[in-house]
C-alpha cells in the first residue's frame, strides 16, 4: 500500500528481498497447507486403522478347520440307522466309532474317550445322514467327509479362545484341546478355505461352522433388481420431466425441495412405512426381497433423481439450442442429445445409489429381514423375490447379534464381503463413467 | 421513433420474406423490445447492429421462436413469413424452426460425428428415404458451408473434434441441411478468429442467393462488408432500418450516428 504511494522515490525495489507483506501472506499459505495435510493424513489414519481392524477380525471367517474323515457304512449300517427314533444319533454313533478305531489304528499317543471327540468334532449326523439319503449307491464304499470342527476348537486355532481361559467343561476340556493339537500335527484337521462360508446358508445358533452368506447375497441381489428395475426408470423420468419440461412455478418448487428433503429422511421412517404399506396394507409376505427392494427403491428414489438433474443441468444449453434450432421437438432434443450426455453421470448416480441401498440395514429391521435366519436358498426365480429371505447387512446384524464368538467373528467376515461388493460396484461406476466420457 | 410504413415503402415490396409489426417483448417485468417493426427481404443479407443488451438477440429469436424456451418470454405483436403469422395457434414451433435455420454465437456442434451433426435434421424431418439421398444431402450442405473438402476425408470423427471456424461452419452446414428459406445467425463469428470469420464471411455472401440471411453482429465493418440491409437497435427500440450503405454514410437518426462512429456502445 505505502509502497504504491512512494513510488517515484523507490523506483529500484529489489526482486531479491521479500516484502514484509509477502512474508505474512507466504506463511498463511504455507500454514494452510499444513493443515491441509494434517486432516487428509487423520482421515487417512481412520481409514487405515478401519481397514487393517476389518480385515483382522474378519479373514479367519474365511477358512475353517476341517477334519477329513473316510467312512465306510454298510448298507446293514444304512438299515439300521434308518430304523431307529434318534437317527442322526445313530449316524453320530457309527461316525465316532470307525472314526475312534481309526485313530486308535494310527497309534494317537493321546488317551481320549469318545465324548472328546464329539466335543472336537461336533455333531456330524446330520451331515453323514443326508448325504448316505442322496448317495444311497455310496453305500459300501470308503466315502472321505470334509466336516467342520466344533467351534470352540475353530475358535483355538484361529486364536480366539486361548488355552488358559479353558476349564475343564461339558463342552470343552484340555484334555481336547491336547488331542486337537495332535490331530492338527498329524494333519487331520487341517485348516482350509471356508467356502461355505461365501456360499452357505445360515445355519443354527449351534452350529457357527456351517452358517454362510451364500443365501442372503442372493436376498441382495435380488432387492438390488427391484430397485434397479423400478427407481432407474421412475428416477430418470421424474428428473427428465421436472428438469426439461416442467413450468417453473410454485407447485414444482415445492416438488424439488420434497425431494431433496425425502433424500435426508432417515432410512427407517422408510422402513416403517414399507412396513404399513406393502406387508399391513398390502399384504405382500414379510422379510421378503421384493419388500425390502420396493422400500430401498423409495430411499434410492431421491438420490438417483438428485444425481440425474445434476447431470441434465451440467449439459450444456447449447446443445438443447442446437437441437431445437434444427427443428427437433423437445422430446427429440432430449432423448437424442442431452440424455446420451448425461448417461455417465445417471449411471453413476445411480450405482451409488444401489451401493447405499445394498449396505442399508435400518428399513430391513422393520419389514422382517433383520432376524429372518436364512436357513434355506430360494427355490426358484418367484421364490427369489417373494419367500423369505435374509440381506447382507441384515445377516451381519444377525449375526454380530448372536452370543457366540465364532458368529462374531463371521459378521466381520460378512462385512469384507459387502465391502468387497461395494467398492466393485463403485469401480464399475468409475469405470462407466471413464468409458462414456472417453468417447468423444 | 422509427416510422415503419415510410421506411418500408423504399423496399421492394416483392421480395418481402419477414413482416414484423410492433412487436414487444416481455422478460417477465423486464421490456426488452419496444414496439419493434420491420420488414426483411429474401435473399439478402439483413444486419442486427447496437450496443449489447439492446435487444439484438432477442429479436432475432422470436424470429423462429426460440423464446418459446424461455418460460418467462412473452412475444406480443405480429411475425409473418411468407404471410403467415408464426405466432399462430396452428404454428408448430418446430416446423417453423425447420423452415427458419439458426447458427448460434459459440459453434454448438453435436458430440458426435460430423456426418450425425448434418445428417440430423433431415433425419428428424424425414428428408431422405435412403442412406444414399442422404449421403448426397450432406455433402450438399457441406459444400454449400464450404467444408467439404476439409472433412470429406473423416465425415465419421467427431464434430468437436474441428477446428473453432470449422466448428461454426459444421453449424451451418448443419442449419442448411433442413433447406431452410430463412437463416438466422446471431454474432456467428464471435467466437472465431479473423481469418475463420473471413471465411463465414464468403460463406454468408454465398447462402444469401438462396435465403434470406438475418445476421446479429457487433462488428460494424462486418455489417457494413456483407448485408445489404441494417437495423439498429437501442435499449430495445428499432432505430433506424435502411440500406447498409445509407445507415453507414447518411444515418438520419443522430443515435445511429454516434453509435457507428463510436461514441454509444
Ligand atoms: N433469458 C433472459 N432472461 C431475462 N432477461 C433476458 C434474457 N435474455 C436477454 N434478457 C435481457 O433482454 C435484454 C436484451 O438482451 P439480448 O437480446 O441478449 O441483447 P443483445 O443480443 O443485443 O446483446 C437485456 O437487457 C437482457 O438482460
Ligand atoms: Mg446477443
Amino acid at each position: 500500500m505505502t509502497d504504491a504511494t512512494h513510488e517515484g522515490a523507490k523506483r529500484h525495489r529489489s526482486l531479491l528481498t521479500v516484502d514484509a507483506q509477502t512474508k505474512k501472506r507466504n506463511a498463511a499459505e504455507a500454514r494452510f497447507k499444513v493443515y491441509g495435510m494434517v486432516a487428509i493424513l487423520a482421515g487417512l489414519t481412520f481409514l487405515v486403522v478401519l481397514a487393517v481392524s476389518i480385515i483382522r477380525s474378519g479373514l479367519p471367517a474365511f477358512s475353517a478347520n476341517m477334519v477329513q474323515v473316510e467312512l465306510t457304512l454298510s448298507q446293514e449300517q444304512y438299515a439300521e440307522a434308518e430304523g431307529q427314533l434318534f437317527k442322526t444319533r445313530a449316524y453320530a454313533d457309527i461316525f465316532n466309532a470307525a472314526f475312534t478305531a481309526e485313530l486308535r489304528e494310527r497309534g494317537l499317543t493321546t488317551e481320549f474317550d469318545p465324548e472328546s471327540i464329539e466335543r472336537i468334532i461336533g455333531q456330524p449326523g446330520a451331515t453323514i445322514r443326508s448325504f448316505y439319503r442322496a448317495n444311497e449307491d455310496q453305500l459300501g464304499q470308503p466315502v472321505t467327509f470334509n466336516l467342520p470342527t466344533a467351534s470352540r476348537i475353530d475358535g483355538y486355532f484361529k486364536g480366539r479362545l486361548l488355552r488358559e481361559n479353558v476349564t475343564d467343561s461339558r463342552f470343552l476340556t484340555l484334555a481336547d484341546l491336547d488331542l486337537a493339537d495332535e490331530l492338527k500335527e498329524a494333519g487331520i484337521i487341517q485348516s482350509q478355505f471356508n467356502w461355505t462360508f461365501i456360499t452357505g446358508k445360515d445355519s443354527s445358533v449351534d452350529n457357527p461352522g456351517g452358517a454362510g452368506l451364500g443365501a442372503s447375497v442372493i436376498g441382495s441381489f435380488a432387492m438390488m433388481l427391484v430397485v434397479l428395475f423400478l427407481s432407474l426408470p421412475i428416477g430418470v423420468a421424474a428428473s427428465i420431466y421436472l428438469e426439461e419440461f416442467a413450468p417453473k412455478n410454485r407447485i414444482t418448487d415445492l416438488i424439488e425441495v420434497n425431494i431433496s428433503n425425502l433424500a435426508a429422511v432417515p432410512s427407517i421412517v422408510f422402513g416403517i412405512l414399507g412396513l404399513a404399506v406393502f406387508i399391513q396394507f398390502a399384504h405382500l409376505p414379510q422379510s421378503a426381497p421384493l419388500v425390502g427392494g420396493l422400500v430401498l427403491t423409495l430411499m434410492t428414489l431421491p438420490t438417483i433423481i438428485i444425481s440425474t438433474r445434476a447431470s441434465l443441468k451440467s449439459v450444456p444449453p447449447s446443445i438443447r439450442d442446437a437441437a431445437l434450432g434444427v427443428g427437433a421437438s423437445k422430446m427429440q432434443a432430449v432423448f437424442h442429445h442431452v440424455l446420451p450426455l448425461a448417461m455417465p453421470g445417471i449411471l453413476t448416480g445411480t450405482i451409488i445409489g444401489l451401493a447405499q441401498a445394498l449396505g442399508e440395514t435400518a428399513p430391513l429391521l422393520l419389514i422382517g429381514m433383520v432376524g429372518f435366519v436364512a436357513r434355506e436358498y430360494p427355490d426358484g426365480l418367484v421364490s427369489a423375490f417373494m419367500d423369505p429371505n435374509s440381506a447382507m447387512p441384515a445377516q451381519i446384524y444377525t449375526w454380530a447379534a448372536r452370543s457366540d464368538d465364532a458368529f462374531y467373528e463371521k459378521a466381520w467376515g460378512g462385512i469384507i464381503i459387502l465391502l468387497v461388493f461395494l467398492l466393485a460396484m463403485n469401480l464399475l461406476a468409475i469405470l462407466l463413467r471413464r468409458r462414456f466420457e472417453r468417447r468423444w | 421513433m422509427y416510422d415503419a410504413p415510410t421506411q418500408a415503402s423504399k423496399l421492394d415490396q416483392t421480395d418481402i420474406k419477414i413482416t414484423a409489426n410492433n412487436v414487444q417483448v416481455y422478460y417477465g417485468d423486464t421490456h426488452a423490445i419496444k414496439d419493434v417493426s420491420v420488414d426483411i427481404v429474401d435473399r439478402a443479407v439483413t444486419a442486427f447492429i447496437g450496443p449489447s443488451g439492446c435487444g439484438k438477440s432477442t429479436f432475432l429469436r422470436c424470429l423462429n421462436r426460440m423464446n418459446d424456451t424461455i418460460d418467462i418470454c412473452r412475444v406480443e405483436g405480429q411475425i409473418k413469413i411468407d404471410g403467415e403469422d408464426i405466432y399462430d395457434r396452428r404454428i408448430d414451433p418446430v416446423q417453423l424452426r425447420a423452415k427458419v435455420g439458426m447458427v448460434f454465437q459459440k459453434p454448438n456442434p453435436f458430440p458426435k460425428s460430423i456426418y450425425d451433426n448434418v445428417a440430423y435434421g433431415p433425419k428428424i424431418h424425414g428428408m431422405t428415404r435412403n442412406k444414399a439421398e442422404l449421403d448426397e444431402v450432406v455433402e450438399t450442405a457441406l459444400r454449400g458451408a464450404a467444408l467439404w473438402d476439409e472433412v470429406k476425408d473423416r465425415l465419421h470423427t467427431p464434430g468437436t473434434g474441428l477446428s473453432g471456424g470449422q466448428q461454426q461452419r459444421l453449424c451451418i452446414a448443419r442449419a442448411v441441411a433442413t433447406k431452410p428459406e430463412v437463416l438466422l445467425m446471431d454474432e456467428p463469428c464471435s467466437a472465431l478468429d479473423p481469418i475463420a470469420t473471413a471465411q463465414v464471411e464468403d460463406l454468408i455472401e454465398s447462402l444469401k442467393e438462396q435465403f434470406s440471411v438475418v445476421i446479429v453482429t457487433h462488428s460494424m465493418q462486418q455489417a457494413a462488408r456483407i448485408s445489404q440491409k441494417t437495423a439498429f437497435f437501442h435499449l430495445g427500440n428499432l432505430v433506424e432500418y435502411d440500406d447498409t450503405n445509407t445507415i453507414f454514410t447518411n444515418p438520419s437518426d443522430p443515435r445511429t450516428e454516434s453509435y457507428i462512429t463510436g461514441r454509444i456502445g
